[in-house]
């Protein structure tokens, strides 16, 4: 299983779900509401300039900036199955 | 009859649905803009009248993209949607602005609303712009499945919301819808999508191209330097010739008044007190309305996300964030602006630290004390590649403002411990070309704002700064200036063992009692203390002269890194109080930036006069 902060820049994969690192973790609860649900294809298009951080990702024709720690909840399965 | 009664309702949906345009397009100019109590939210409302005579009474919620609140702006639109807010009666229809390009995440937010159960209308906004990308929404099976009206807007177009008013203007209201909201909504998002949407081969989104260039490592950092550049030339240099013309209005008026009126103290009050004040304001509002116009126009088109975005990482590393990059551009021309501006940081302690080293960015009222103090002590000399050492040292100062701001905010990281993480998670909207209604109503908002909350401090303080360097009056025969003997005067004397180590005498200890208003009546004052008249541009030419010979330059070096951190602007702490909600945050920065200007002018001063 990887994380979504684990995909390559322009890599694509399918959005397993999102954990919850604390209990009632705020952070985890808002990447659901912003549509970060099991099945839904997701993408990181590219880096921010420094550590590589942000990240940008495109999901469902949105674009999000996250930072590392934020997508680490994010676990993400390949796009392209055997 | 319900024609009489207005008709209240609320707009409700995601941040960048065009749920502002799309009330700027209902209400036009019939707008108020305040602010919830307790809360730095703002309210907006407008009304307008139906065809039928129907009056509507408009509210524009904060965009949310949730009805589980993660900040105060989102708190308040969920209370006001549930009719729960104490001071909002409960709106008798909702209206949910949902952008057609982006249904997958707004279509989930409209779930939410219907399932509260209240009477409510879905826009469906910008359909001309989803049309283009080839996305075809049926609106008719859409109402059905949702079962509330939906109609089509086109927030930005002449008669784009002709239907929305239309279906306002209907007796009676639409029904709470029936259909029952499953619990798993982006479910039911991806049905409503499937049975409702079509999409065929259409104009590309113009985001995924821009945002590779802009976004680009260092090709968008150019682009980001290049933008602020513009952005400093147009507050600096296009504002100057309005600024000249208007406080050569004041200037005139002023002795208008002093000849019309006798000669004698209600000349003086009105001249050097009301006039004197109100022209700071009046003088200032160029440079302001400009910087607002510029990061409006940024706003509006979705550029300045990307710049937090760029910005992220290196505040972070300085104990800020990269939403707080808005807030401290704007400082350069004025605090309070970018304190206001602190508002779009989620995070309640990175928009506190945003606060607190906003004062330390150069403020354009720094400027003339910088300019008499340079032209007084540094000399005018070509240094290597044709930099000039006088330019070179105002320089250094900007420089000294964000080294400072950065090493106190990375400071008050490690102070504080965070409650919880800092979050970031933020959505960069499609770009869109800012229309010009919008940006003509932002900035008359932002503008009233400004002048309603800082124009009352300043006239305040400089009436109050009058009287007293007025009085008591000095007694007859009395040799020294006028302000040598007034309250202002003895409060100089009184300050000047504390001020002597910095190399500062009692007349700069004077200027700097009604210094404390606003910077620049720094150089005002020293003018009244070494007993001049004239206007201001006579009081300054001939200040360099008297300054250049009677301070020793330890001082005058010491007086610059003074201005560089004390907070001689009283109308800051006053949007500070305003901003945070109390004296507690006051008395923090007032300290801190003291404490700092003191002992960096120690330092200076003790120093320079040793070096000497």
């Amino acid at each position: 299983m990887r994380r979504l902060n684990e995909l390559g820049p322009g890599e694509s994969a399918t959005v397993v779900g999102v954990d919850d690192v604390t209990a009632r973790d705020a952070i985890a609860g808002r990447l659901r509401d912003l549509g970060f649900v099991a099945g839904e294809p997701i993408q990181l298009v590219t880096r921010g300039p420094f550590g590589g951080e942000p990240l940008l990702v495109a999901i469902g024709g949105t674009r999000f900036a996250l930072r590392v720690g934020e997508a680490a909840r994010v676990r993400v399965e390949s796009a392209c199955r055997p | 009859m319900s024609k009489t009664a207005a008709l209240r309702i609320a707009l409700v949906g995601n941040p960048n649905s065009g749920k502002t345009a799309l009330f700027n397009r209902l209400t036009g100019s019939r707008q108020k803009v305040a602010n919830y109590a307790g809360v730095t939210v703002e309210r907006k409302e407008g009304w307008f009248t139906g065809p039928s005579g129907r009056r509507v009474r408009v509210l524009d919620l904060p965009g949310t993209y949730s009805l589980e609140p993660t900040t105060p702006d989102e708190a308040v639109a969920r209370d006001v949607c549930r009719g729960m807010h104490p001071d909002e009666a409960r709106p008798d229809l909702l209206v949910c602005v949902v952008d057609a390009t982006n249904l997958r995440l707004h279509l989930r937010f409209a779930l939410e609303v219907r399932a509260l159960g209240r009477p409510m209308i879905v826009a469906l906004n910008m359909v001309d712009a989803a049309r283009r990308r080839g996305i075809e929404v049926d609106a008719d099976r859409l109402a059905i499945e949702l079962g509330v009206p939906v109609v089509e807007t086109v927030a930005i177009a002449r008669d784009g919301a002709a239907r929305l008013i239309a279906e306002l203007d209907r007796h009676p209201l639409p029904e709470p819808s029936d259909v029952a909201t499953p619990t798993d909504l982006h479910a039911e998002v991806r049905r409503l999508l499937a049975t409702t949407v079509t999409t065929r081969a259409g104009a590309p989104a113009l985001d995924a191209a821009l945002d590779r260039w802009l976004l680009h490592p260092w090709l968008g950092w150019l682009v980001l330097a290049a933008t602020m550049f513009l952005v400093f030339q147009a507050v600096f240099s296009w504002a100057a010739p309005l600024q000249e013309a208007l406080d050569a209005l004041v200037g005139r008026l002023g002795d208008w008044i002093a000849a019309t009126l006798p000669e004698g103290r209600l000349a003086s009050l009105l001249v050097d007190g009301v006039l004197a004040g109100a022209g700071t304001v009046l003088t200032f509002l160029p440079q302001i309305l400009l910087l607002f116009l510029f990061i409006l126009a940024l706003e509006e088109s979705g550029y300045l996300p990307r710049a937090a975005f760029l910005l992220d990482r290196v505040m972070t590393a300085a104990g800020l964030t990269g939403r707080s990059f808005i807030p401290l551009l704007s400082s350069f021309a004025c605090a309070i602006p970018g304190i206001m501006a602190t508002r779009t940081i989620q995070d309640p302690r990175d928009r506190l630290v945003t606060i607190l080293v906003a004062p330390l960015m150069t403020c354009s009222a720094r400027l003339p004390v910088y300019a008499l103090l340079i032209a007084a002590f540094i000399p005018r000399r070509q240094l290597a590649f044709g930099i000039e050492l006088q330019g070179l040292v105002l320089f250094a100062l900007y420089v000294a403002g964000i080294a400072s701001a950065l090493a106190v905010s990375a400071i008050a990281k490690r102070w504080r411990r965070r409650a919880q993480p800092s979050m970031l998670l933020m959505e960069l909207p499609s770009y869109r070309l800012p229309h010009p209604r919008d940006l003509a109503i932002g900035l008359w908002d932002r503008a009233s704002l400004f002048v309603r909350r800082v124009g009352g401090v300043i006239v305040a303080m400089t009436v109050l700064l009058w009287f007293l360097a007025s009085f008591p009056a000095p007694p007859p025969g009395a040799t020294e200036p006028a302000i040598h003997h007034s309250a202002a005067g003895w409060l100089g004397r009184a300050l000047e063992p504390l001020v002597a180590p910095l190399g500062f005498d009692w007349k700069i200890a004077i200027a700097l009692v009604p210094g404390l208003a606003a910077r620049e009546v720094a150089v005002a004052a020293l003018g009244t203390v070494y007993a001049l008249s004239g206007d201001a541009a006579a009081v300054e030419s001939s200040l360099v002269g008297i300054v250049a010979g009677e301070w020793s330059l330890a001082t005058g070096l010491s007086l610059l890194v003074f201005y560089v951190y004390a907070p001689m602007c009283l109308s800051t702490l006053a949007v500070i109080r305003r901003e945070t909600g109390g004296w507690r945050h006051v008395i923090v920065a007032a300290g801190y930036l003291f404490a700092l200007a003191y002992l960096a002018s120690l330092l200076t001063f003790q120093l320079a006069s040793r070096l000497e």
